[in-house]
């Protein structure tokens, strides 16, 4: 059976959120994975942030900003962008894999997008299961309790 | 300031390997300002070492500590009892830095997590350029302000070589040649006759550095 994956989504609070609250509002249907933090620009999302995120123990993270070209603050999803970007190389050093994280535009009036977008994050996830943190730990705890 | 770029992190990982306990020690000022080593990037790395660790099976615990300056001792003292408790230390401040927290804990095996790379100018966020090489004798008021030494390829006082071709540079044709630079600078000012005069060859350093303020001399000068 595919696993349940606990997805962060960080997302700004003009464009995404008012797109998954819409979502929410039309109760469109999509899978129940994801966590959602507002923030009031992507620009304010720090590596350190979905860094600590994986450390926690989520199975990916998805940044979500306005379109390009419609930020609220001119050009903060811009600059997210390049940070997951950035970030995503890091979890492949690290042993996680970049793949885990995944950058979306989603206008404020695109609640479809934002459904679909949940959906296709959460079908990834499924496909390369829980994080490797996750697995890891488990299998500690499993060895110390036959112990 | 002083410009510095993370390690890789593989190269860091190298380094740790065999401490259980490690502590990260950040520097508040430039290398916070570019990027590299202050509180924020101690908490990345820091991140980065606890997972990729956990996930090859390796128990370490990592501590994190961000001081203003690690060029100061006063500021260093202050974290003695936080140094006490690791096997080893990750300075992420520039090499200065580095060797002033390896001096006052000769106890403790220290690692540099920067390459220190050179003092430079912030342009913008993320984007920083060389300005200055230290040479100890400003030839800025010779030069309407454009550093030959750091500027030009080849550091000449008594430039342009042969070299440049509308304007650009020979060594890397695409930078302006810094001696064209020099001249315009002047030209505009009007004090070309700056360089009709020749420089003498500057004295290169055999020896680390020492400068003592005129002002503390009776306190620090001691006969040789
Ligand atoms: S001449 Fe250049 S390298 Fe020397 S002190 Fe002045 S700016 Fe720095
Ligand atoms: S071309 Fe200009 S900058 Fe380049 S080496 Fe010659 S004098 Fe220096």
């Amino acid at each position: 059976m595919a696993f349940t994956p606990k997805i962060e989504a960080l997302i700004c609070t003009y464009c995404t959120y008012t797109a998954a609250d819409m979502a929410g509002a039309a109760r469109m249907q999509y899978p129940a994975t994801v966590r959602i933090v507002k923030y009031l620009c992507t620009g304010r999302i720090d590596i350190l942030h979905i860094l600590k995120a994986f450390e926690a123990g989520a199975d990916a993270v998805m940044v979500s900003g306005c379109e390009v070209g419609d930020c609220h603050f001119l050009e903060g999803n811009l600059r997210a962008q390049e940070r997951v970007e950035y970030t995503k190389h890091l979890l492949d050093e690290i042993g996680i894999g970049g793949e885990r994280l995944e950058m979306f535009h989603i206008g404020a009036s695109d609640a479809p997008q934002w459904a679909e977008a949940v959906r296709q994050m959460t079908e990834r996830v499924q496909a390369l299961g829980p994080n490797p943190l996750t697995v890891k730990r488990r299998s500690e705890v499993q060895v110390e309790e036959k112990s | 300031m002083i410009i510095a770029e993370r390690k890789p992190f593989d190269e860091i990982k190298q380094m740790i390997k065999d401490y259980p306990k490690v502590l990260i020690v950040g520097c508040g000022t430039c290398v916070a300002v570019c990027l590299a080593g202050g509180e924020k990037e101690v908490g990345i790395l820091a991140a980065e070492l606890r997972m990729a660790l956990e996930l090859e099976g390796k128990k370490i615990e990592i501590g994190e500590t961000t001081v203003e300056r690690q060029c100061d001792r006063e500021f260093l003292e202050a974290i003695a009892s936080q140094v006490e408790q690791y096997d080893a230390v990750i300075s992420m401040a520039c090499g200065v830095g580095v060797q002033f927290l390896a001096e006052m804990y000769p106890e403790k095996p220290v690692f540099p997590a920067v390459n220190t790379t050179f003092l430079g100018a912030n342009e913008d966020i993320g984007f920083y350029t060389e300005r200055c090489s230290a040479c100890s004798t400003c030839y800025l008021a010779l030069t309407g302000g454009i550093c030959p030494v750091t500027m030009c390829s080849k550091g000449l006082l008594n430039g342009p070589c042969g070299g440049p071709v509308n304007g650009m540079c020979e060594v890397d044709r695409t930078r302006p040649c810094a001696w064209c630079q020099i001249y315009e600078r002047l030209k505009q000012q009007g004090r070309l006759d700056l360089l009709k005069g020749v420089v003498p060859a500057r004295e290169f350093k055999t020896k680390p550095a020492q400068f003592i303020h005129p002002a503390y001399k009776k306190k620090f000068e001691r006969p040789q």
